[in-house]
């Protein structure tokens, strides 16, 4: 166990490391995600009662969209130099490449998180009633989407057509957590009555089904 | 040597004496099951109680007699099909289990399409809408579809043969797993349906409606089972072709480097 938590840390702060040093998260992927904000902003006609009646869904759809980037960019750590080879021929374990992986993106994810909520805050003018309800189902939906991203992406990897097909086989399998993060934050910031904990309980259903099913699988796609 | 020029040069190759006999008893089927549905079985009409005015799904009822039985293969039989081959192939690591996961997912896709689009047309005239957000079993079947047309997708690409089927059996699987959380949380995100709980109680069913449905139910059972026969001989063939193909390029250079052994020595 001792083993597998440091072999997990070490990938995660290896993909982070690269991460912060190429600050691609900060310089791309959040400008995009507020892009995105802006976007639906001239898209829903900048009535802000609209926006701010909408910003649940929205906030999540920014966050999927972005998460598409973090993923590729997770996936082509290990693909430009065959590195995955690398850390199995180091003698980590499949399970903890993903989890160290997933940790990683997780980890970007609730970084993401935060500027958005800033962005709904600012641009929609939303209100968090809830703030518990808010950092708990944006922390269990970072971690259902982290672990179903890393496995997607280990799946879409090495293939010529690995951008396009990763949004296609991704995005529906995530329909559920776009429904339950969505509701779970119109809870949290009021908007509907919709029992937000229940919500998040579903998303740990799928985060803890999705991290079981990742970790098994993760090593049936490494053996190639 | 493509897989569909090798079907030309053997002529029926994905038929055998038994599927020919099962696609004709299906055609035949298929036939009597139109004259049943569209024209032996009353349409539904019923009075009102109080107002003594007619309703009910009028001519709309025929279309449940393909839509039913499209609706229990495309989103269930055909997907369950799919990840207990992938379930197989994970196991024994045989082509058998990846070509028939293939081609049950793929009619299976067709059909879940089919009745996606039938459904709408149908409820068009006794729903009034062509879409209805919200529906448990539409959004299930839609977002099945989905992950259908991604597997499909993944298919498509190419990629060495074995990463190319473990990568889709995990797919195919983790769609199935997925599906009833899916399912859950629609029924949840709009707790109101539009289907009936049971289309057969809702009917009240008589003989004939109740025959006629049964045979619909048997007869694209036995369609979808000729679809699949056949995906599944095309799907091998095409695994063979390609075999072929490597085999004779491997032939070929070996070929080369003997003549240029021969010049050399």
């Amino acid at each position: 166990m001792k083993q597998f938590m440091h072999d997990l840390l070490l990938v995660a702060k290896k993909d982070l490391r690269i991460e912060i040093r190429s600050r691609v998260i900060i310089n791309q992927v959040v400008p995009f995600a507020l892009l995105v904000l802006v976007l639906f902003g001239f898209a829903l006609d900048a009535d802000q009662k609209t926006l701010r009646a909408f910003s649940p869904g929205l906030f999540w759809i920014a966050v999927l969209l972005s998460l598409l980037l973090a993923i590729q960019r997770s996936v082509s750590l290990e693909t430009a130099n065959d590195s995955l080879t690398g850390l199995k021929l180091a003698g980590l374990s499949p399970v903890a490449i993903f989890f160290g992986k997933s940790v990683a993106i997780f980890t970007q994810l609730v970084f993401l998180e935060i500027f958005l909520t800033g962005g709904i805050i600012i641009f929609y003018g939303s209100v968090i009633e809830d703030p518990t309800l808010w950092v708990v189902a944006g922390l269990i939906t970072a971690l259902a989407v982290s672990v179903t991203g890393t496995l997607y992406g280990a799946l879409a990897s090495g293939l010529e057509v690995r951008e396009t097909l990763l949004p296609i086989l991704l995005l529906p399998v995530l329909a559920p957590v776009l429904i339950g993060a969505t509701k779970a934050y119109s809870g949290a910031l009021g908007e509907t009555v919709s029992n937000g904990w229940q919500w998040t309980g579903l998303l740990s259903l799928f985060a803890l089904i999705a991290a079981t099913l990742g970790s098994l699988a993760y090593g049936v796609l490494v053996e190639e | 040597m493509s897989a569909g020029k090798m079907l030309k040069q053997n002529q029926g190759v994905t038929s055998s004496p038994k599927s020919r006999l099962l696609g004709f008893a299906t055609l035949l089927g298929l036939v009597t099951l139109f004259v049943f549905a569209f024209f032996l079985t009353d349409p539904d009409v019923r009075l009102h109680p109080t107002t003594g005015e007619e309703i009910g799904q009028f001519d709309a009822v025929r279309l449940l007699y393909l839509h039913v039985p499209m609706a229990i293969i495309g989103p269930y039989l055909a997907p369950l099909v799919g990840a207990v081959a992938s379930i197989g192939y994970l196991i024994k690591r045989t082509p058998w289990w990846d070509v028939t996961a293939h081609a049950a997912i793929e009619v299976g896709a067709i059909f879940c399409g089919l009745v996606l689009v039938q459904g709408s047309i149908w409820g068009r005239p006794v729903w009034n809408t062509w879409w209805e957000w919200g529906d448990v079993r539409i959004m299930t079947t839609l977002i099945l579809f989905l992950m259908l047309l991604g597997y499909l997708a993944l298919r498509r690409v190419v990629a060495d043969e074995h990463k190319q089927a473990r990568r889709s059996a995990i797919v195919a699987l983790v769609a199935a797993i997925n599906l009833p959380i899916i399912n859950r949380s629609v029924e949840w995100w709009e707790s109101r349906t539009l289907h009936q709980k049971s289309t057969l109680s809702e009917l009240k069913i008589e003989d004939l409606t109740f025959f006629t449905l049964m045979m619909g139910i048997v007869v694209f059972l036995m369609l979808f089972t000729w679809l699949v026969l056949h995906r599944f001989r095309l799907g091998w063939l095409e695994k063979e072709s390609l075999k072929q193909e490597a085999l004779t390029a491997i032939e070929e250079r070996r070929a080369v480097a003997v003549t240029n052994e021969e010049e050399t020595s």
